[in-house]
């Protein structure tokens, strides 16, 4: 370890503050949640511009030994250096976004928060097994106490039902990486990223550690919890679940189930497609007849987290890369929209779809907004999810082309809701004498929109200042993979010129 | 005078609670004050007095008792347990018409014969220092006379004690007639030399039963909430930390030091004990509305952890109950300490869940320590409660018994929704009428100081009270 920690540095900096938080009233608290997780943007920044893509693979390390079985080990690739950048990127937005809407136990709140983002920051950058799982764990303590307090009307069932769900799935995990622990003896995530662990217990340990994050992603058919969770959360607190929290789900399976498990992986791979098919599917069409523009939205999260699994489990470059794209543009865009309806409700109170109608007549820059986001939550080209959610069938298709046509089908069905969506909330008429009254954007609520604009359409249009850094560690866990990397059943062949026009010829007639 | 050194920690305790009766029976009430803080200072005398080489002298009076690392790190938890339970009473009893001095003293008789337990060797010290023990308890259970359900809870202890303490002896006697010796390294021999006998077996179960009922384990427990919820709630507290603690340490070296060899026959026994307590812990707990019957049934189920560590077996599975019963002390004093300060505004002692509703928000500090004691005793990781659960299991699946550790993790998860409804009473809820203010600044600093033990902060003691535990529990090896 030599220089300054700076990933120590990220986490502590809001744990601090979050503490100042809890002594201050409530404007100052704001402003100290506000600086901190600015500070903190601004040292992620900093270390995407140090770090080095072509570089070591762990960069930034720092390691302090506790005695026991668990060290302080920090550092990141990649991976976890985009997905850190992401969560800073979105907590000050979040601290906005509760600016004016959260009036009740401010400090509490923001102190809440800021624990939450050292909690993340630590679970992607821990590079010890045991942290690792007290960050994730820990994460959930926050997060329950931010539905119940400060969540709508059902929030006590959904903050139950969010952590008993999420604590379930990861205490299987626990026992797992104990097993681990005892038999490569090492709980280092670098080590055991090496380690080859006996085929018959890859099986067990790869569904153990499924347990965990098939839950938290969600995945199809434990993702009730999230409908509920996001429903019932202050906006505030849906952004970061669906920005980044369910991105841990996405980090588990890469940092852990892929390298670790490469052959209890690859057996499990059916079983990942029919998931992911499922939800790709079956929640879109969940999400076409929702009600509630939160409720929409969430189901929609775990229609688009599908590809993440799809484009992971395809073993091959273009999946995975596309799976990293998917979770990053997610993040942004998911955030984005459940922004967009903070926005009316703060305004209206009401999530019910039908209550609004028409906004494009006295709110035309909501509408634009809106308009943008709705586009790249289809996946729009020149949009965020573009890119991600095309290398992600592009590398399903090599695997299974069936599994491919699902993820297809979810794209056309996100389509069809997220503009189905669009249209009952901005054009026609207005319904309602209240909707049709509402001020359109104010200048707060431009800063919190706008640097999400701007993401969306870098990502969409130059996707390369985020692949680039993440190039290398994709290839290093595909070296992992390379031995049990499925086959897929699309053989390309290219055509020659004349057996290519005459094919299209027979067909034609 | 050499031989007598070990035994300092008991001398110092033995006197001053002679010496502290007799002044407590010409002082009265007026005393009440100075014996306590003698007693406590006794404690304190007590445990310093166990740093030093005479603690490690080994066996003594041939064999009766050990002064090793296990008893002195037995002792470390229990003297300042106890220590903790003297102050947590002050300006409880003086309300009442009791005499609060004999409290003190009932403490530290109690005290000696939990380390007269802890360091053990033979049957019969085994036997005479749970009895010391134990009546100290049945008198402190119904300390309070003249309230109904202190009488009943000491009647109920006492009855059930005396069956438990019948069993036991029975076993005792059937270990001791089929081995021939009453020593530990006697009866490891015994038991080493094949499989054994029936009536060693008979013996065994019903040594364990007798020491299941002491740290009220499944199906030995159903004295455990009635006399929780009746006891005065300083006596609960003391219940709940240092006699448990004593107890598990005790029924951790009969196990391993006397029943080694045995590990087999009783191991089953230990592992459906835990799973039993740990299940039937989570589940009763559901409909509480009594803060000290639910803290009961959460002691409960946590002594199931611990079995899970001792089922483990080996030198990791012992250090790991250990490492659990050390941070369970903490934690289960802090928790109580809270309960202690649940007081309405004329300062009378409220136990109804209800009564916490929005205590985030009328005491904001007290609920925050409240809520981090709940957590911690679910398990859940920041906080330190996390560690000596995740070591268990550690123990557990190092030696093999995945399918206990899996059993027992889901345990928590069951057990996790009741310390969460708590939590939910206290953040979530509008506020209830408030409670008067407690002016205690010491026991204000004892909460404090349990609160930044099982803070994360608390992970930084992992290094040293890990190798202490290794150590103290290589002793028995």
């Amino acid at each position: 370890m030599t220089g300054v920690p700076w990933l120590s540095l990220l986490i502590v900096v809001p744990l601090l503050a979050g503490i100042i938080c809890l002594f201050v009233k409530d404007n100052g608290a704001r402003w100290t949640a506000l600086i901190a997780t600015l500070i903190d943007f601004a040292l992620s920044i900093y270390l995407w511009t140090q770090y080095d893509p072509d570089g070591a693979q762990w960069q930034f390390v720092e390691k302090m030994p506790f005695g026991g079985l668990v060290n302080w080990a920090l550092g990141i690739d990649g991976i976890a250096l985009l997905l850190i950048v992401l969560t800073a990127f979105l907590m000050p937005i979040c601290i906005g976004a509760s600016w004016r809407s959260i009036e009740k136990r401010v400090p509490e709140y923001m102190a809440y928060f800021l624990l939450m983002e050292a909690l993340i920051v630590g679970s992607f950058a821990a590079q010890d097994l045991l942290l690792f799982y007290i960050f994730f764990e820990g994460g959930l303590i926050p997060m329950y106490l931010i539905i119940g307090v400060w969540g709508g009307a059902e929030r006590i069932k959904a903050s139950y039902k969010f952590f008993l769900y999420t604590l379930l799935g990861s205490v299987l995990m626990l026992i797992a990486m104990l097993y681990m622990a005892s038999t490569a003896h090492t709980t280092s995530i670098p080590a055991l990223m090496a380690y080859d662990f006996p085929v018959d217990a890859q099986r067990l340990l790869f569904l153990a550690f499924l347990a965990s994050f098939a839950v938290k992603l969600p995945m199809w058919p434990v993702h009730t919890w999230l409908p509920d969770a996001h429903v019932q959360a202050p906006t505030a607190g849906s952004v970061i679940l669906a920005g980044v929290l369910l991105k841990l789900g996405g980090y588990g399976f890469i940092r852990f189930s892929l390298p670790m498990f490469p052959e209890g992986s690859a057996e499990f791979i059916p079983l990942m497609f029919v998931l992911s098919g499922v939800a790709a599917i079956y929640t879109s069409l969940v999400a076409l007849v929702q009600k509630d523009m939160k409720k929409l939205i969430a189901y929609s999260s775990v229609a688009h987290m599908a590809f993440v699994t799809f484009g992971l489990f395809a073993m091959n470059r273009q999946g995975i890369e596309g799976a990293m794209l998917v979770m990053l543009g997610h993040g942004l865009v998911s955030g984005a929209l459940f922004l967009c309806v903070g926005v009316v409700y703060d305004r209206l109170h009401t999530r019910d779809i039908d209550r609004y109608g028409g906004l494009s007549n006295n709110m035309p820059g909501y509408a634009l907004l809106f308009m943008v986001f709705t586009m790249a939550s289809i996946g729009l080209p020149g949009t965020s999810n573009f890119p991600g959610e095309f290398l992600s069938m592009v590398g399903t298709y090599r695997a299974s082309s069936w599994a491919a046509v699902a993820a297809c089908f979810s794209t056309i069905l996100a389509a069809a809701y997220m503009l189905y969506l669009y249209w009952r909330i901005c054009f026609g008429t207005s319904r309602n004498k209240d909707a049709a009254a509402m001020q359109d954007l104010s200048a707060r609520e431009w800063w919190l929109l706008a640097p999400i604009v701007a993401g969306v359409f870098w990502m969409g249009i130059y996707p390369e200042s985020f692949l680039k850094p993440m190039r290398n560690d994709i290839g290093r866990v595909l070296t992992r993979m390379e031995r049990v990397a499925p086959a897929g059943d699309s053989h390309l062949t290219v055509p020659t010129m004349a057996n290519g026009m005459h094919q299209e010829h027979g067909a034609t007639h | 005078m050499v031989r007598f050194a070990p035994l300092l920690p008991e001398i110092i305790l033995s006197t001053a609670g002679i010496v502290l009766m007799m002044v407590a029976a010409f002082t009265g009430r007026r005393g009440s004050a100075a014996v306590s803080w003698l007693a406590v200072l006794s404690l304190v005398g007590a445990t310093a007095a166990l740093v030093g080489a005479p603690s490690h002298a080994g066996p003594i009076f041939d064999g009766l008792v050990s002064a090793d690392l296990f008893a002195s790190f037995g002792k470390a938890i229990i003297f300042p347990a106890a220590a903790v339970a003297i102050i947590a009473a002050h300006g409880w009893f003086e309300r009442g018409t009791e005499h609060a001095s004999e409290y003190a003293v009932l403490i530290l008789f109690s005290a000696v014969g939990m380390s007269v337990m802890v360091s053990a060797t033979s049957l019969i010290s085994l036997y005479v220092g749970l009895e010391l023990q134990s009546l100290a308890a049945y008198v402190l259970a119904s300390y309070r006379r003249t309230d109904e359900r202190s009488a009943e809870a000491g009647l109920k202890y006492f009855v059930l004690g005396a069956l438990a303490s019948g069993i036991l002896l029975y076993g005792i006697s059937l270990l001791y007639g089929f081995a021939g010796t009453a020593n530990f390294s006697g009866l490891a021999a015994t038991f080493a030399r094949g499989a054994p006998s029936l009536g060693l077996l008979f013996g065994l179960v019903f040594v364990l039963a007798g020491l299941a009922f002491k740290i009220s384990a499944v199906p030995f427990h159903m004295w455990t909430p009635d006399v929780y919820e009746g006891a005065p709630t300083p006596v609960t507290a003391f219940f709940a930390s240092a006699p448990k603690a004593a107890a598990v340490l005790l029924a951790t070296r009969v196990c391993i030091e006397a029943l080694g060899p045995a590990t087999d026959a009783w191991r089953q026994i230990v592992i459906c004990a835990a799973l039993a307590s740990i299940f039937l812990g989570a589940v009763a707990a559901y409909g509480q509305t009594n803060i000290k019957r639910l803290l009961a049934y959460s002691s409960i189920n946590n002594v199931g952890f611990a079995l899970v560590g001792l089922a483990a077996a080996g030198p990791q599975g012992t250090s790991s109950v250990l490492f659990y019963m050390a941070v369970y002390v903490v934690m289960t004093l802090g928790a109580f300490l809270c309960v202690l300060w649940m007081r309405d505004e004329k300062g009378r002692p409220v136990e109804s869940i209800a009564s916490l509703s929005g205590l985030a928000q009328t005491r904001p500090a007290f609920a925050a320590a409240f809520a981090m004691f709940m957590f911690s005793l679910a398990g859940i990781p920041p906080l330190f409660g996390f560690w000596p659960k995740l070591l268990v299991f550690n123990a557990a699946v190092a030696s093999g018994y995945v399918a206990l550790a899996v059993a027992a993790i889901l345990g928590t998860v069951i057990g996790a929704y009741y310390y969460l409804r708590i939590i939910k009473v206290m953040y979530m809820d509008e506020p209830a009428a408030p409670y008067g203010r407690a002016r205690e600044p010491l026991q204000g600093l004892l909460i404090l100081l349990a609160a930044i033990v099982i803070s994360p902060l608390g992970y930084l003691l992992i290094g040293p009270l890990g190798s202490l535990t290794d150590r103290a529990a290589g002793s028995l090896f």
